[in-house]
């Protein structure tokens, strides 16, 4: 991208002033390289979002920001219900509330090193992963309602986790609002059998160590130390978020006009909140909101129960659970007075800092974890929210490496046997069921997630805890 | 009646996913060599065997939220019934998609599944001819 036409703020900051349609600026955070390598249609991305109806402050984009649909990923924008603001499909993306959780351990790498052949065989024969893979659960109309109801909490009813789970999860596993009779049958359909299932593309679990520890408070308030073990799980609402997803974008699109909302691009598909498709997608994204966080509460049972097969002492404790695709009803200062608002994060993490209430009450010394998921063979970070963020760009920081070639390119250059054997030979088991998805998922086909890291935390978005490696990664 | 030999389907570049171009001299097989291109998303379309047929009728305000709708349709049935489709025949009129689809189940080692598609975007998305005359029915899709 051609740093030219930005104005420099800050080392990390880039900013448009707006013209055209634009109702605010455009910031970008990153460094010179990351933003001299961005695609050029981020910029074009945020500056149609700058352009929606009611947004508030800014467009921001994150340091792993890249060409999305409609919103870049790595998007961040607000909007204020009073003001006109919308809600937009594709500002949250197909895999509602798509995410991570990390599990801290009481087991060393040595633990690991001696079974991790043979737990990363059970791990793949335990978690359903890849295409058409359905879960172990086959749920009614009505279980699926409930589900969606209450999310994580319906998971650990069903005994699928400990009420500690619930707490370390954002909105403590579930979302409030979600309103299932908006969810189509469709889409209830196609979760019926996929409760618990990883998914593929970039979805993964992984075994990691921690490598590095940055700071020592805020990585002993999540109970990290060099040398322990974390569990991480990537993945989002299957089959429901994406079908809930492809209605409303089409909704959007056809009742744009008739909300009096000019398009930039069909893409930027939204509604006023104050309307009714506002209104039904709200309640419907909620509860793909809920499939999500228990569908990733199924699969953290479904590794309990591998691990402590292979090694019956091992405990694993939710450090926390955090969505990247996702609006959240929010409450921000805007020109000093507190305002509601509907936040955006499109392939953006939720950060909030220190003294924060919508944070478990023990990590109110250290911040929000914000979890970053790297590629199988490189780095994966715990961060924590700062004071800062809140004010920067609502409390939000990146979530992993972003991509920096496209997946044909990608199969263009590595064979997914050759990647398996590289990564083999520097430790790290992979298990998936899909060679060809292997080599689209190769490292080097994603930034580099620790520059990545580093402008989120030069910019002030965000402070590094612990850097973690993989040791075992089982791929969708 | 469609010039066959002209038609094809190929895959265009975008960072986080992948572009699906079906060309054709008529719109509808246009239509058709776009499903193909999004079934080689997953696997190589040529192993898909037409063991089972099924109907799909769809939809839209006009040609570019018809190709949409019609690949995600494509995309619900293969979540729904497990399913890889491998031969499209498609028409269209009045807004309207009428289309006879042919595939078989899922099978890990015979099809090689690399990735699932969430969806079908509106990104780059344009359903038109292009200055060969020829049929273009495209769009980015989300895996």
């Amino acid at each position: 991208m051609d740093t030219k036409k930005f104005k420099r703020i800050s080392e990390y900051q880039w900013q448009i002033e707006p013209c055209g349609k634009m109702r605010v600026p455009v910031i970008i955070f990153a460094d010179e390289d990351l933003i001299s390598e961005m695609d050029e249609k981020v910029c074009e991305q945020a500056a149609n979002v700058a352009a929606l109806p009611g947004i508030v402050k800014a467009s921001y984009a994150m340091p792993d920001a890249h060409w999305g649909y409609g919103f870049p990923i790595g998007g961040v924008a607000a909007f204020d219900p009073d003001k006109g603001g919308v809600i937009s499909a594709g500002g949250v993306g197909f895999d509602i509330s798509c995410g991570v959780r990390a599990l801290r351990t009481n087991l060393t790498i040595d633990d690991i090193e001696k079974v991790k052949k043979t737990l990363a065989d059970l791990l793949a024969h335990k978690i359903p992963a890849g295409v058409g893979s359905r879960g172990k659960l086959s749920l009614s109309l009505s279980q699926l309602d409930d589900m969606l109801t209450s999310g994580g909490q319906w998971a650990v009813e069903e005994g699928f986790g400990t009420k500690d789970d619930l707490q370390y999860s954002e909105e403590n596993g579930c979302m409030n609002g979600a309103k299932p009779s908006y969810v189509s049958d469709y889409a209830k359909n196609r979760q019926k059998n996929e409760v618990g299932t990883l998914g593929s593309g970039n979805h993964y679990m992984e075994v990691q160590k921690v490598v590095e520890i940055f700071d020592k408070n805020i990585a002993d308030a999540y109970g990290l130390k060099e040398g322990g073990i974390v569990i991480s799980i990537h993945c989002g609402s299957r089959g429901l978020g994406h079908q809930i997803g492809t209605e409303f974008l089409k909704k959007m699109a056809e009742t744009a006009k008739d909300n009096g909302i000019d398009l930039p691009e069909r893409e930027l598909a939204c509604a006023p909140l104050k309307s009714h498709v506002g209104q039904q997608y709200l309640g419907a994204m909620r509860a793909g909101i809920n499939c999500a966080i228990a569908n990733r509460q199924v699969l953290t049972h479904l590794v309990r129960e591998a691990l402590t097969t292979i090694i019956p002492k091992a405990e694993l404790k939710l450090i926390y659970d955090v969505s990247h695709n996702t609006c959240k009803e929010e409450t921000h200062k805007v020109n000093g007075k507190n305002k509601r608002l509907f936040v955006h994060r499109k392939g953006a993490t939720r950060a909030f800092g220190p003294g924060s209430e919508q944070i478990p009450e023990s990590y109110r010394c250290a911040g929000q974890p914000v979890l970053i998921g790297g590629t199988m063979g490189t780095a994966s970070y715990i961060l924590a929210g700062t004071k800062e963020s809140e004010a920067l760009a609502f409390g939000s920081s990146c979530h992993g490496a972003g991509r920096n070639m496209s997946r044909k390119a990608a199969t263009k250059l590595w064979r997914g046997s050759d990647v398996v054997r590289k990564l083999a030979s520097e430790g790290i088991v992979i298990r998936s069921p899909s060679m060809r998805g292997v080599a689209e998922e190769a490292p080097d086909a994603y930034k580099n997630v620790d520059t990545v890291v580093d402008a989120a935390e030069g910019a002030g978005l965000s402070r590094k805890a612990a850097r973690l490696i993989p040791m075992i990664c089982v791929k969708g | 009646m469609a010039d066959r030999k002209r038609a094809y389907w190929e895959h265009f570049e975008h960072k986080a996913d992948i572009g699906v171009r079906g060309v054709a001299a008529c719109k509808a097989e246009a239509f058709e060599q776009a499903a193909t291109a999004m079934t080689a998303v997953i696997c190589d379309p040529a192993v898909v065997k037409a063991a089972e047929q099924i109907e799909i009728c769809c939809q839209g305000d006009d040609d570019e939220i018809l190709l949409v709708d019609w690949l995600n349709r494509l995309i619900y049935e293969m979540d729904i019934r497990g399913m890889l489709f491998g031969k499209f025949e498609v028409s269209i009129g009045n807004n309207k998609l009428q289309a006879n689809v042919w595939g078989e189940k899922c099978d890990r080692q015979k099809h090689q599944p690399a990735v699932e598609i969430k969806g079908a975007t509106y990104t780059e998305l344009f359903v038109g001819k292009n200055d060969k005359e020829m049929w273009v029915a495209q769009c980015v899709v989300d895996v």
